[in-house]
This record gives C-alpha cells, structure tokens and sequence, in this order.
C-alpha cells in the first residue's frame, strides 16, 4: 500500500530537553528520516577555563538536572586523578550509595513519569493516576525514597553540596544509615508492584530489533555490575580500554542536524545506557533484579531499544538491593571523621562513571595554581544521538503502512526509550585548549 | 471562578528546577487540583497557547528564543522567572566574561564552530528581555518556597522574600562560620530564604540566590580582611553564579 507521511515533531514532549522529528515519505518512498538536536548550547567547556579546581563541580553539575550527581562525581574524579588526590575507601563507598540513590530517582521517574503513558495509552501520567492509582502511588513513594536518600548524603535532592575532591564535606551518622537500610528494604514491594504494573502492558512495547554496539564500564576486581568504577567495554570488544583513553572509544564529530556531537566506536553508532549496561554485565546483577530481568524475558544480547526501560527497573531493583549490603558493610566498620586537605599542582586527566542513561567521560587539565585551563566533557545522550538516527532508518520502513499517527507515536516512544538528557548533550566537545 | 490556567517553558538550563515539581510529590497533585497545568513539555504531551501564568526556567541565549519568550509574556497576564538560570543568569553567564564568544565557540566545536545552528549571543537573564512578576530563586529552587509563591498567588497576596543575607539564616541554625574552616563563603551578600542550605552541609554559599538589593559589601571586605584574603579571592567566587551583575563588590 503507498502510503504518503509528512510528520515535523517539534520539541518531542515528555523527554528532557529539546529535539526533533522530521519524517517525509511520498507514495511509500521514504524521502528524509531525521532526528535532530536544536537544543541551546551551554557551552559548559568554555565555562569552567579559569576556575578553581576547587569550583568544577560547582560548575558542571548544572549540566544535568537530573543526572547532576553523575556530572558531579565523575568531574570530582576527574579532578582529583590530575591533582594526585587520594580518598578514603569509606568515601568512596558513601559516594557510591550517593551514585545509586540518583540511578533510582533517575531511572524511576523515567519509566513511572515518562514511559509508562506510552504503554498504557495516555499523554501524561496525570490521567494515569486514575487509570492505575496503585501503581503511580508505588511510583511517587519510591522516587520520594530516592529524593530524601539524596537529600541524606549529596545534602539534596538535585546538585550536590557535600562533594569535594578528597572526599566529602559532611557524612551521614550510623543512625540515619540503619534509617535509610530500613526504608530501602521496606521498598521492596513497591519496586515488585511498579514492575508488575509495567509487565502488565509490556505488550506494548514494540517488538524492533536493530543489532548495534552496546558500550559501559566494566569491573573485575571484584566483579561488579558497576556504575563507578572500572574500564570501558562493549559487546563488540573482549577486552578493556581505560577510562583515560575514552576518546578513542568515542571518537566524536559534529553532525549538521545538531547541536550535539556524535560519536561511533567499531560501527557506524554504538548506544550507552542501562541496556548496554546489562548486556555486558547481567551475570553481576543482585539476585531479586536477576528474577525481575527474567520475568521480562530480558536475556544477553538483547537488542530491542525499547527494552532499555525494563533493563532500567532491572537496575533499580539492583541498586536498592546492593546498597542495603552497602550500608551493612559501612555500619560494620562504623562512620568515621574525616578531614582532608588538598592542595593545588598541574595536571591533566579524565573521571568516568555511568550515568542512569549510559557512560559519561569529564577531563579537565590544571595549570600549577589549580585554575582550569581545559575541559573535554563527552555525555551519555550525544553517545546515543547516532543510534537513533540509525534506528530511525531501519524503524521507519518497517511501521510505514501503520500511517503517520502510529509512525510519529512510535518514533517519540523510540526517542523516549532512550531516555535522553539533551540539555546535557549539547556539550560534548573537543576542548581545543586556547591559552 | 474557573481555574487558573498555568503554562511552563524551558530555555537553556538543566532543567533542574522543574524537576523540582515533580519532586513535589504528592503535593504536585494538589497543585494540579486547584490550576490547570495546559503546558509543560518535559512531563506532558498537550500544548496550549492560552494560559493566565507562565513559569520561565533558563537563559535566553539566542535571538531566537528572545522572540519566543516575548511572545510567551504577550499571551500570559503574569510571569515567574523560576531559579537561577532565569532570575540572574547563573552559570549561563560565565561565557559572558569572554571578551569574545566566537572563542567561547572554538573552545567547544573547534573547526565547526561557524555552522550556524551553533549561533550564540551573550546570556540574558529573563528580566533583560520581558518584564518578570515574580521570582523563584535559587539553583535549584526549593520545592517550599515555590508552593509558597504559587499558594500567596492563588490566593491573591504578595509573596515575601527575604532580603537579608544567609548568613543570618546561618547563624540561626548554630553552624560554624566555614571562613574559619578556611572557606570563601559568600553568605554575608547573598539574599537568605534557602535556610543556609550549602553551609549546613559544611559546603560554602557560591551565591546561587543572587545578591541582596543592598549588598554589605562593608561586611564582606571586613571579614576578608579579617582572615588575611583579598576582593580577588571573593571575586574568584562571585563569578560562578554572579557573572557580570549589578550591583557589586567591584565598584
């Protein structure tokens, strides 16, 4: 059947930041699939020449509202692998519990908030307080939890304000950890109830397969389902490449239909995020998220986009249950004070971690002082912008017939699947170092 | 009398402050009882060109976005300037200390950086392009300081801001003083009203709510002087979120 589409998304809704949709089809031939990134660059590089070592985080933890913890970490890392600076394996791990509290909120209030309208056919979660009370009241307790978890140990609930490089500036007492352990395990119920609520219309998630690259962190010693720490993989490479020579892993270049870099390792694209998290490192998961991953039917090598939601409530399962052992072993050795002074030196070097919606890379260069003189900063969505073009080329033929509405619902639900932060992505660059 | 029709639009920020309303909870379904939310891109997929109050978050860093903004307060009979980015320009306005913003480009697109979808001009607070009605401070926004806001204007009353400095917000709560800790904290010139978040976490104020409308500029070089350190070293702070403002401790 012929069909002719003409569909010009502007501003996808229900997606952080801004992008676009353009599809033009005449007659069944397909004429132009493009998504594109409008969104206002920041220019967060330029920013942070001539601060502090001691102001990064400050800085570039506004990149991302909703992934500001990740920003803050992975630039405090940064900073301190240039300055020499040593933390203790008490902060390191507060700071994991601070890492994990964020892939939570992150995570669920992209599946409950985002996601979830998609699949049971409305345009927002306000109607869906109706259709499913008891689910989108599971989902408000749980990303509640996540909130006042980060409230606890980042100080807040967005742009944390206990992280300095060396360690942190405050540390929760052992009484309110058992308090939160507490709470955690008593969220149990709610994470069942949120995944049984998806599963129930899991049917709806298309079924489209697009067999690609799936690049995250990966730890051996010991294994870890890592978000923090590790090296770089992916499903198309055995090895490991360190986190310090991730620009030869993304090897980023501009694109004319956006505002953000893209990126491609062994392959024309490759895609970041909580699918390619799992599908290099499931065999690592908590045994609850390894159940809930199986009554999805989500197995190794799964190459569907849309899955990357249900591997998202896979790893928020992971999280919860992983950090109630966490606090187990902090409590074990009890809470110590900490004073840690730093003192500025040269240097250069990179900081990575995940973030809820794949690897992030920050590299900063100090002058003797400590003042920035450059910055290269490579975010998780831009590593995904190629991936959609991709999928939108291979997607669009195949749902043509189904005309332009279903067209241009499945293709926002395909942007959405990846969870893109794009207010974020419009900084990834080549800081070409001007002095 | 029919519901209040309330419309929220993003420009270049985190988005921070508007996940803060998600963040509300349970309490964001209250809020939705008593207004009609028509706009709000992030969480919902309905658009409408008719609304009573317009909720700006972000710079305005385009021409572009400038004419969408004016358009915006055309329709809106009143207008919120919602955290930092909007209210004084925040971090946005560091690239304003470069001389030159075709540098500021080349530093993050190099070779590219004349492609004109990469266009830029010098970041302006809300209240440099349209005139703002009210304002929520801070980066981020505190969830209760909005709902106040929102409640006194529902209700038809003046929302009061303080403004006086955090450090007498600081002092309320007994925590130490972080310049004794040898940090440049910038509570003696910030406007309070975040309950002296950052320095309750052992953190210095880098000045997010934006200055006080009479800033002790006195008090602030007594305590500099007092711990051996310089307007420089003040200076160095004030930049993060208070690039090129008036009034302040230069003059």
């Amino acid at each position: 059947m012929a069909k002719t589409v003409n569909i010009n998304v502007h501003h996808v809704t229900r997606v952080e930041g801004h992008g676009n949709i353009v599809v033009n089809a005449t007659n069944g031939k397909i004429e132009k699939v493009q998504w594109q990134v409008p969104e206002a660059p920041r220019f967060f590089e330029a920013m942070v020449r001539g601060r502090s070592y001691e102001d990064i985080q400050t800085i570039v933890s506004r990149i991302c509202g909703i992934c500001s913890i990740t920003h803050s970490l992975a630039s405090t890392k940064a900073v301190e692998n240039a300055l020499g600076i040593q933390v203790s394996e008490q902060a390191d791990k507060v700071r994991i519990l601070m890492h994990y509290s964020e892939q939570l909120q992150s995570h669920i209030l992209h599946v409950g908030y985002l996601v979830a309208p998609d699949l049971f056919g409305l345009p927002s979660v306000v109607p869906l307080v109706a259709k499913a009370p008891d689910a989108v009241m599971a989902v408000i307790r749980l990303h509640r939890l996540a909130n006042e978890w980060s409230d606890l140990i980042a100080g807040r609930t967005t742009h944390p304000v206990t992280l300095k490089p060396g360690g942190l500036t405050k540390f929760p007492t052992e009484k309110e950890l058992r308090e939160l352990q507490q709470r955690l395990k008593n969220s149990v119920g709610d994470l069942k109830a949120v995944a049984a609520a998806v599963l129930s219309v899991a049917g709806n998630l298309p079924n489209f397969t697009r067999e690609t690259e799936y690049v995250s962190l990966k730890q051996d010693n010991p294994p870890t389902y890592t978000f923090y720490h590790g090296d770089i993989t992916s499903t198309d490479y055995d090895g490991a490449v360190s986190i310090h020579d991730w620009q030869s892993v993304a090897n980023e270049y501009v694109s004319d239909q956006s505002t953000a870099k893209w990126t491609k390792w062994h392959r024309d694209s490759y895609t970041v995020g909580a699918l390619a998290r799992f599908n290099n490192n499931a065999p690592l998961l908590s045994p609850m998220a390894k159940d809930v991953a199986r009554m999805f039917g989500l197995t190794q090598g799964c190459c569907n986009p849309f899955m990357n939601s249900v591997a998202q409530i896979v790893e928020a399962v992971h999280v919860v249950e992983t950090s109630i052992e966490m606090i187990d072993e902090l409590l074990t050795k009890g809470i110590k004070p900490e004073s840690v002074k730093t003192s500025p030196r040269a240097g250069k070097a990179s900081g990575c971690v995940e973030a809820p919606r794949g690897i992030l890379f920050h590299q900063y260069e100090f002058d003797r002082k400590g003042n920035c003189v450059g910055a290269d900063i490579c975010i998780p969505t831009n590593q995904n912008h190629a991936a959609i073009q991709k999928d939108f080329e291979k997607f669009v033929p195949e749902i043509l017939d189904e005309g332009e509405d279903a067209v241009r619902l499945k293709l926002e639900m395909l942007v959405r699947s990846y969870d893109p932060c794009i207010s974020c992505s419009t900084h990834m660059l080549n800081v070409e170092f001007v002095r | 009398m029919s519901k209040p029709k309330i419309a929220i639009f993003d420009f270049a920020c985190c988005e921070g402050c508007q996940l803060q309303f998600v963040n509300l909870e349970e309490e964001l379904l209250d809020l939705i009882g008593v207004a009609d939310v028509v706009e709000w891109r992030e969480a919902m997929s309905e658009k409408s060109e008719e609304y009573d109050i317009a909720i700006i978050e972000g710079s305005i860093t385009r021409l572009e976005d400038e004419e969408r903004l004016k358009l915006i307060r055309s329709r809106a009979k009143v207008l919120i300037a919602l955290g930092a980015c909007a209210t004084i320009g925040g971090v946005n306005k560091l690239k304003n200390n470069f001389d030159d913003l075709d540098e500021v480009k080349k530093c993050v697109y190099g070779k590219d950086s004349k492609k004109p979808h990469l266009a830029t001009q010098p970041t302006k607070a809300v209240d440099e392009v349209v005139d703002v009605d009210f304002y929520v401070h801070g980066c981020p926004i505190d969830r209760k300081e909005f709902t106040y806001i929102v409640r006194c204007l529902l209700l038809g009353k003046t929302p009061e801001i303080p403004d006086f400095p955090v450090c007498v917000e600081c002092k309320a709560k007994g925590n130490p003083c972080l310049w004794q800790y040898g940090q440049v904290c910038l509570g003696p010139i910030i406007r309070a009203g975040c309950g002296a978040r950052c320095p309750s976490n052992g953190f210095r104020c880098f000045g997010c709510r934006g200055y006080t409308s009479n800033p002790n500029v006195d008090a602030a070089k007594e305590v500099i002087d007092k711990f051996g350190l310089t307007v420089d070293h003040l200076k160095t702070k004030m930049v993060l979120f208070g690039s090129r403002q008036e009034p302040t401790i230069y003059g």
